[in-house]
């Protein structure tokens, strides 16, 4: 599990390099999309249309923002849910999109689109949106204004923190780590420990 | 008789929603230092620091501690001697929710139609749950609901014979199939009895309790405690990375029901566990 501070566009050196449970804080241009968006863009790619951004080789944050109080660049903002952009992620990863943010565990399809296509899904900690917020030094909506807290925003973060959930080697930090802490403390008081 | 007028609803309720998101109670806050101390995992132990610095950061600057401020349910408890005037009752708690979620730089995340899904703007409508009381007073309490957790709850009927051991399999069963989609470490509502209406309420009602008070009846309170114990065995930690500390607390309520029916709800809150009360 090692630290790493990367800047983006990630190489494809980068991304082989990082391995579950890898602790990144990220630099650089990050673009913010979810659900409705998606379904958008997966829409354009499936009729063979390009998309209202090129995406090719970037991060995409899934995640919405409040609204900024007069004087702040962003409100708080977090990582959303990632399964709900699972049915979207192949298409994304396969399109050229590097790495995805978002909170919680993904299904199989992800995991093998990441090893398939040399990607990484990263977690970020869900509703840390004071602290992420801060690490957000500008802010842009370049697409599906429409959409408000779901439109396209492009950022520019600072030392962004991240861990590598899904790795390009076909990993799968939850399910390790859920395994380590199953029964933990029953064991523990049975004198068993891990 | 007591007359309100419902300007003071308005200003109430808009003061709560803000209030609430920006504010972490401190049972949670507690709750996040009992469970940062006993946890097991690295990871988890960064993430339950990272969530104290976070409340910390969100009380300090005046911000709401997570981004999806939620959709608004409002609990009003409603004093039978109480006279409302200017105005209609129900309309000035919406109103009241509107103002909150604009003056509170809040996020607005209700879609007016289900399935047409336009975002509404405004935050509106909340959820209201109206109760007529005893006394003169009225009693607001406001829970921000995130999509993330709210999601990840469910309902079922049991056979009567399940008893015990069933409604523990189905709240441990829900529990591993939200993992770290519900941003644990979350509070558990349970609701047990009533109808397929009440059961679900009962749940929502059971998660405004505050953590580290028992049911009053010692079965319900040995069940809770047990409960709570199974839920961080499963291993599913802070965000579901792993660890002890999957639950902060498993409030259960209870109601009685039909000879034929064991119906159970688990209304899961994530660690945004927001909730504010005021009475007017
Ligand atoms: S589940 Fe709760 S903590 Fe997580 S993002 Fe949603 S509201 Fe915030």
């Amino acid at each position: 599990m090692a630290e790493y501070r990367l800047k983006t566009p990630l190489t494809d050196e980068d991304i082989q390099m990082l391995q579950i449970g890898d602790q990144v804080l990220l630099t650089g241009t990050i673009y913010m999309a979810r659900d409705a968006a998606h379904k958008r863009m997966v829409d354009l790619l499936e009729s063979g249309q390009s998309l209202p951004v090129n995406l090719r080789g970037e991060v995409i944050f899934y995640a919405g923002p409040c609204p900024p109080k007069p004087g702040q660049i962003i409100g708080p903002v977090a990582p959303t849910t990632a399964y709900r952009m699972d049915p979207y992620a192949p298409a994304m990863y396969e399109y050229g999109v590097k790495g995805t943010i978002g909170k919680g565990p993904r299904r199989e399809m992800v995991k093998e689109a990441c090893k398939q296509y040399g990607a990484i899904s990263f977690a970020a900690v869900g509703g840390l949106s004071t602290i992420l917020s801060r690490r957000v030094t500008d802010v842009e909506v370049v697409a599906y204004e429409d959409l408000g807290p779901e439109a396209i925003r492009r950022l520019e973060v600072e030392d962004f923190p991240l861990l590598v959930a899904y790795d390009a080697h076909g990993q799968d930090l939850y399910e390790q780590e859920i395994a380590k802490y199953e029964n933990y403390n029953k064991n523990a008081n049975k004198g068993v420990g891990i | 008789m007591r007359i309100v007028h419902v300007d003071q609803i308005i200003e109430t309720v808009a003061k709560l929603c803000w209030e609430a998101c920006y504010y972490l109670p401190e049972d949670v806050l507690a709750g996040f230092r009992r469970a940062e101390k006993t946890e097991a995992s690295p990871i988890g132990k960064t993430i339950l620091q990272q969530l104290l610095e976070n409340a910390e950061e969100a009380k300090v600057n005046h911000m709401p501690y997570c981004h999806d401020t939620g959709m608004a349910v409002v609990f009003v408890e409603v004093g039978q001697d109480v006279h409302i005037t200017g105005g209609n009752f129900l309309d000035s708690i919406q109103e009241g929710v509107r103002t909150g979620y604009r003056e509170g730089y809040l996020r607005k995340s209700v879609v007016g139609d289900p399935l047409i899904r336009v975002n509404t703007g405004d935050n509106t409508p909340a959820v209201v749950h109206t109760e007529i009381v005893p006394g003169d007073q009225i009693k607001f309490t406001v829970l921000p609901k995130g999509g993330g957790s709210e999601n990840m709850s469910a309902m079922k009927f049991l056979l009567p014979g399940e008893g015990m051991q069933g409604v523990k399999n189905f709240v441990l069963q829900t529990i591993k199939e939200a993992g770290g989609k519900a941003c644990p470490p979350v509070v558990v509502g349970v609701g047990i009895g009533g109808s397929f209406d009440k059961v679900t309420s009962l749940a929502k009602h059971a998660v405004l309790r505050e953590i580290g008070v028992h049911h009053h009846e010692p079965h319900i309170a040995q069940l809770e405690k047990e409960l709570l114990e199974e839920i961080n065995n499963t291993g599913i930690g802070p965000q579901g990375l792993g660890g002890t500390s999957t639950a902060l607390w498993v409030p259960i309520e209870t109601y009685a029901c039909h000879i034929t029916a064991l119906p159970v709800a688990v209304n899961i809150q994530c660690h945004a566990a927001r909730k504010k009360t005021a009475v007017l």
